[in-house]
């Protein structure tokens, strides 16, 4: 397990990645990714390794999840020309409106898609995480849709601060558990779930939310949500008159950011960002800028980049949007952060709130806290590139946030 | 002997006598760190193989009792260097063969160059890994062998035969079969299916079988007799000695001594 990696290799690597070698028969991506699991999930992941592959390029699972995003989910989203934040910024700004897809962010790509696949591989429940509340939203959505009963584990502090998304996902028929145990956010979400998988990995199937966990999971999110940048390439060449300059997208475990980036990773003159959480600032437990700060580690199913402590205890996280207070990320992201093809960095809590306010204001759009991290970053990096061609994932919408926001931007206000 | 073959032959000597050799389990520095010796020597004089627990903060293979101890140990500042610190100092030596249970991050952050040796000079004849699945652990096995330390292969209800052949012909030390799915420590009866699952896993192993996972009380092991060389007792052992009760003499009761 090399943590550090020679020039040769990030090259060599780049390329199989390009080559779409990655994930490889061990499911890793490169030294990253791999499946580390009690015994009793391995039959289990096997399963869902040989449904994935039956199913995934299925022309009939294909058709059919085709029309769910177009007909349900409202695909393709729209690109938005941020005209004010253009002038504002000095450069052409685009938006990717995955706030506009059904339930309120990019998280709903993913999980009609696994219900679907659940269903095809004789699934009797769907256990869900969710930290933000905008996974267990939509999957309570999709099994709605496909008649699944739906258990979603959420931390008890994100029950507090996503108060909204827990009404939802009740009305949507969902049951919601509070985790009280852990760090009560996302990764004691997760732990529970994978509990919960356990002790019934034959009729139980695990939803999970982004590109993390044991393999197959970080190849089959990403294939979900690689639509947001296929439509954005495709967009940005019909609106914009030509690919981005620049993409950013927000990175917590790291959906939006891989389903935005991965169809972008062949076209090596765009510049990709991956905008962590700073949170409070650099000291360990003040933020979640896992790629930006951490070390390698297994944590969850997967070797990826870890806030850990020096004896490989995880560490707390801040940040003030729940969608990204993890400490790990997708062990893809890992990759294309030691082979150089992405660059990662990180935006503060109070950066990130001013961006999402010079939004609104701006272009008349709440975004979600996690999508305004992109922006914040995006508008320094407008500094010193005027005149070019910047894409954002706005992935997902504000409306959830409000009683954070009340907490912080609205404080003080009558 | 190399090290893991010390714990073969310490369960091999209690089922010897009639009953199944109990493989305790304790979460190092739970409930207070300053009683970790202590309560170590007490455990390994009434047992015949001791699993002491690294605590980690995300055991996603454990029920809420290891849970607790774990996070209560973690508070008190136990690490996996302070833990072989205290077993290298134990004396007297335990009869007891002693192996740590640890997720893998811990053992990744110590080193898996330095591991072994440090491991084998702490008198740690194996490892238990629960989220180190067969198709990960070549290079850990590997490096473990080199110091005679063994590594514990686990098997449950839904391994499929073949890899239930794989998985034995590698297991070191014990074959731990894991009765039931779900995480540790929730009481669960002993049906007949069951029993003809360890009777499977016993058919294709070639060292002693232990079961683990809801083990809690004298009827399971008693019903268990006959079907496994040993019984793994971790959460409701946690509990006594969280109550402050004494662990010899629950595990008495469980060998249907006391």
């Amino acid at each position: 397990m090399a943590t550090a990696m020679k020039t040769a290799d990030a090259g060599a690597l780049l390329a199989q990645e390009i080559a779409g070698e990655f994930p490889d028969r061990r499911g890793r991506f490169g030294p990253f990714g791999g499946r580390y699991v009690p015994e009793t999930l391995v039959p289990a992941l096997d399963r869902l390794e040989a449904g994935v592959h039956r199913w995934l390029k299925d022309p009939a699972f294909v058709a059919e999840l085709e029309h769910e995003l177009a007909t349900w989910v409202g695909r393709p989203t729209p690109l938005t020309h941020a005209r004010t934040l253009s002038a504002r910024w000095g450069a052409q700004v685009y938006l990717k409106r995955e706030d506009l897809a059904h339930t309120g962010a990019h998280k709903i790509n993913n999980a009609i898609g696994q219900a679907l696949l659940a269903k095809r591989l004789g699934a009797r429940r769907i256990v869900a995480e969710t930290g933000a509340g905008q996974h267990g939203v939509a999957s309570a959505a999709a099994c709605a849709r496909l008649g699944l009963p739906c258990t979603v584990y959420m931390g008890a502090i994100d029950t507090e601060r996503q108060a909204p998304n827990v009404g939802r996902m009740k009305l949507l028929g969902a049951t919601v558990v509070p985790v009280t145990g852990g760090d009560q956010t996302l990764r004691a979400a997760i732990d529970e779930a994978l509990r919960d998988w356990v002790a019934d990995p034959d009729g139980t199937y695990y939803l999970i939310g982004s590109v993390v966990g044991p393999h197959p999971y970080p190849y089959l999110v990403r294939e979900l949500q690689t639509v947001i940048g296929r439509e954005a390439r495709a967009q940005m060449a019909r609106q914009a008159g030509g690919l981005p300059h620049a993409v950013f997208a927000c990175v917590g475990g790291g959906s939006n950011s891989m389903g935005m980036f991965h169809p972008f990773v062949a076209d090596r003159d765009v510049a990709l960002v991956g905008v962590e959480a700073g949170g409070r600032g650099a000291k360990l437990g003040d933020n979640s800028a896992t790629l930006t700060l951490g070390r390698p580690g297994v944590l969850q199913g997967a070797y990826s980049m870890l806030l850990q402590d020096e004896h490989g205890q995880i560490q707390e996280t801040h940040s003030v949007s729940a969608g990204l207070d993890y400490p790990g990320v997708g062990p893809e992201h890992s990759l294309l952060q030691a082979t150089g093809r992405v660059q990662y960095e990180y935006a503060t809590d109070d950066e990130s709130l001013e961006a999402l306010a010079e939004c609104c204001a701006a272009e008349g759009i709440i975004t979600a806290i996690e999508s305004a991290h992109a922006f914040a970053s995006a508008r320094k990096w407008a500094a010193t590139h005027p005149g070019s061609r910047i894409l954002i994932c706005l992935s997902g919408r504000g409306d959830k946030d409000m009683p954070t926001l009340q907490k912080t931007l609205l404080k003080g206000q009558a | 002997m190399a090290g893991h073959e010390s714990i073969g032959a310490a369960i091999r000597a209690a089922a010897a006598r009639g009953e199944p050799a109990l493989v305790a389990y304790l979460t190092a520095g739970f409930p207070k760190r300053e009683r970790f010796r202590a309560d170590l020597a007490a455990v390994a004089a009434a047992a015949d193989v001791v699993e002491i627990g690294v605590p980690f903060t995300d055991p996603m293979a454990d029920g809420m009792t290891i849970q607790r101890a774990s996070h209560a140990a973690l508070a008190q500042g136990v690490t996996l260097p302070w833990i072989l610190a205290e077993l290298a100092a134990l004396s007297p030596r335990p009869k007891a063969p002693l192996l740590l249970m640890s997720y893998l991050n811990p053992l990744l952050a110590f080193g898996l160059e330095r591991l072994p040796s440090a491991a084998r000079a702490a008198g740690v004849a194996g490892f238990i890994v629960p989220d180190l699945p067969f198709e990960e652990c070549g290079e850990l096995k590997a490096a473990l062998e080199a110091e005679g330390v063994g590594l514990v292969q686990m098997v449950t209800p839904v391994t499929p035969p073949e890899r239930l052949a794989t998985l034995c012909a590698a297991g070191q030390g014990f074959i731990y079969a894991v009765t039931m799915t779900g995480t540790t420590g929730k009481s669960v009866a002993v049906p007949d299916d069951v029993l003809g699952y360890l009777a499977r896993v016993r058919a294709v192993a070639t060292i002693p079988v232990c079961a683990g996972f809801g083990i809690r009380a004298r009827e399971q092991v008693a019903r268990l007799k006959g079907s496994v060389d040993g019984v793994v007792v971790g959460s409701a052992l946690v509990e006594v000695l969280e109550r402050g009760e004494d662990p010899a003499r629950f595990l008495g009761a469980l060998r249907g001594a006391g």
